[in-house]
């Protein structure tokens, strides 16, 4: 049994759904990357797994799996405990991320006893010890620190430390790189894939960068439109993707394209929660849509390794 | 050291802006009527008005005069009330402490009331409860001041007779000379209506400015952060949402308690309290130049004091802010 498993969940804002089913599942110690465009609902699906969608929006539908129970439901003190202790999470913008008037220790400190009966000087130790893990110079100065006084690729450093604080089972990153400088993505990406490794924790690890998944996630589920159209290892999916999305994603790749040549792209452009076409959503950008396409919503179903959601899948291989 | 710097540069910066008021309270002097026909009776006649004025020094040019007044104001003499027949400064200081302790009695109030109002507004913006706020907020914001105030002694005096409508009761005198009314039951049961009254007025603006910058920091990325780390609700609401919410409060709410001394002018007036805003308002009345010329100056001064402070407060909660002006 997997250690997480979301099935079919959904998130609706009034009479708009913005996740409208989505399902994957996680094992102990596995890495999965979910990608798409923006507005797929990446975000989302990060933060209804542990039930933190902001009002008015709220999860509608389907189930998240942790540990045989479900977080969907979950009392909301059961859920606390949940949060931060055993799922973390990690933030897109580090310098949105920290509480400017607490200083680091207090951030750290407080996550520790809110989750164990620990005196302050034991989780100051703790903590500098997470500080020093994710390479932070100078960890027990940076301890009295408040965020201004840090660069943002030392405030991502502080709130992986954060989410570590409590040896997590699973750490959700969503976009951990996307605000940072060039020069340090590619650094905090390789930390979290040695914590990852070194520890044994899984990661949900949201992008829209199909090839940082390729060299960090053993996983990959992509999004469209509020759902999950494929899923299965990377490299099944990668070596023969089987939705024309996916499909198009693989081929905008810059290194799928000759040098020099135009860059492909998939035309058209994905439509808002509130304006979805019937059938499935991707149709109207899809070079494969027939009749069949416009009426009906195609379900996830199993095709060799992977998932996928589309009614030509299978009959697609000879035309890529 | 940063503490130093700053209080000097304040100092300096306070020097101007009392120089700028005591100028445009100095101007008042010479179109609010003439000083001589309240300082002498009606048998005194020109001739002699005119050696009385040239004594006075009010036929010497504007500048010669407000020279002259800087400076005796720097050495504390801020004129004569001519109807006290008393220096001006101790006339209004006899009456500060009245008004020091009720506008004390309603910042109380204010703070003590607003901020549990404001958060619970904000985290249950749909309750009945945060409704019912919300809609006196409204109305308590409309009301003018005086009106509450005649409200509350109908009620309170006139019907049900349970304070008294005027004055300030029974007072306590300090080692020091300071009256107080806070320690007789008499003095507080006073103190109530008066603060009161003047607290309605800014009681619904604290209360929904607490609730719309308490919303606006639930919105933000590190309070959902510290859902995500599995705060309890309490420290998120308290330590993570109040603790940026009192940012802008502090900002706006320092101006504004200084406005409320420019409240007591009414308030004092309504209940005959025996304090400076009153003390105002009859020297208009009795065209009493120096006294009107002090209280500007005295209020100027109290402004520039609690705007100092404030901006100290702000320095301690917001590690962000380096004291203004001080060397960084």
């Amino acid at each position: 049994m997997p250690l997480l498993e979301v099935d079919n969940l959904e998130v609706s804002f009034g009479k708009h759904q913005a996740l409208r089913g989505v399902s994957f599942t996680l094992e102990k110690g596995e890495r999965l990357g979910i990608v798409g465009e923006s507005g797929a609902g990446k975000s989302m699906a990060a933060f209804a797994v542990i039930n933190l969608i902001s009002e008015p929006g709220r999860i509608s539908g389907g189930s998240v799996r942790f540990d045989g129970r479900d977080l969907a439901t979950l009392p909301p003190e059961e859920l606390r405990k949940v949060r931060g202790d055993r799922i973390a999470m990690i933030f897109q913008d580090p310098m949105m991320t920290l509480n400017p008037v607490l200083t680091i220790g207090t951030q750290m400190v407080e996550t520790l006893q809110a989750h164990r009966e620990i005196s302050f000087a034991e989780a100051r130790r703790i903590a500098i010890e997470k500080l020093d893990l994710v390479a932070v110079p100078s960890a027990e100065a940076r301890f009295d620190s408040y965020p201004h006084e840090l660069s943002g690729g030392l405030r991502q450093r502080v709130v992986i430390a954060i989410s570590l604080l409590c040896d997590p089972e699973i750490i959700i990153a969503d976009e951990p790189t996307t605000a940072l400088d060039v020069t340090i993505q590619a650094e905090i990406m390789a930390l979290l894939i040695r914590l990852c490794e070194d520890t044994g924790m899984g990661m949900i690890l949201i992008t829209h960068d199909l090839a940082v998944v390729s060299e960090s996630c053993q996983r990959l589920a992509v999004m469209y439109a509020g759902k999950v159209i494929e899923e299965g290892a990377v490299n099944a999916i990668l070596q023969a993707p089987q939705h024309p999305y996916t499909r198009g994603l693989i081929n905008a790749l810059p290194q799928m394209n000759s040098r020099g040549g135009l860059l492909t792209q998939i035309r058209g452009t994905m439509p808002g929660i509130s304006e979805l076409p019937e059938g499935c959503a991707f149709h109207p950008r899809c070079d494969f849509a027939n009749a069949a396409c416009k009426t009906a919503i195609p379900e996830l179903r199993p095709l060799g390794a992977q998932n996928v959601a589309c009614i030509h899948a299978g009959a697609l291989k000879e035309t890529v | 050291m940063h503490l130093l710097a700053f209080l000097i540069r304040r100092l300096f910066q306070a020097i101007i802006v009392m120089l700028v008021i005591s100028i445009i309270g100095f101007s008042i002097q010479s179109n609010l009527g003439d000083p001589l026909r309240e300082l002498v009776g009606q048998s005194v006649s020109e001739a002699e008005r005119e050696v009385l004025r040239d004594q006075m020094g009010l036929n010497d040019p504007f500048f010669t005069q407000f020279a002259r007044f800087i400076g005796n104001a720097v050495q504390g003499d801020l004129g004569t009330s001519y109807f006290f027949k008393k220096p001006a400064l101790e006339v209004i200081l006899d009456k500060f402490p009245a008004t020091f302790e009720l506008v004390l009695a309603a910042t109380i109030m204010i703070f003590t009331l607003s901020v549990p109002a404001g958060i619970y507004a904000a985290l249950h913006p749909k309750s009945w409860g945060a409704r019912l706020i919300m809609s006196a907020s409204i109305v308590g914001i409309s009301v003018p001041v005086f009106l509450t105030a005649i409200f509350l002694i109908a009620i309170f005096s006139v019907n049900l007779g349970w304070l008294p409508s005027f004055g300030r009761g029974d007072t306590v005198e300090m080692p020091w000379g300071w009256e107080t009314g806070f320690l007789s039951l008499d003095g507080l049961s006073h103190l109530i209506l008066p603060a009161i009254s003047l607290a309605s007025i800014m009681l619904p603006l604290f209360i929904r400015l607490i609730r719309a910058e308490m919303m606006e920091t639930m919105r933000t990325e590190y309070v959902r952060f510290a859902w995500a780390k599995g705060l309890h609700s309490k420290r998120v609401w308290l330590t993570h949402a109040f603790r940026n919410t009192l940012l802008p409060v502090i900002t706006v709410g320092g101006v504004q308690i200084g406005t409320l001394i420019a409240y007591t002018i009414l308030t004092e007036t309504v209940f005959q309290w025996p304090g400076m805003g009153f003390l105002f308002l009859e020297a208009i009345n009795r065209v009493d130049t120096p006294l009107i010329i002090a209280y500007i100056i005295i209020v100027g001064l109290i402004f520039v004091v609690v705007n100092t402070i404030v901006d100290l407060i702000y320095t301690l909660v917001n590690p962000m802010m380096k004291l203004p002006g001080a060397a960084a």
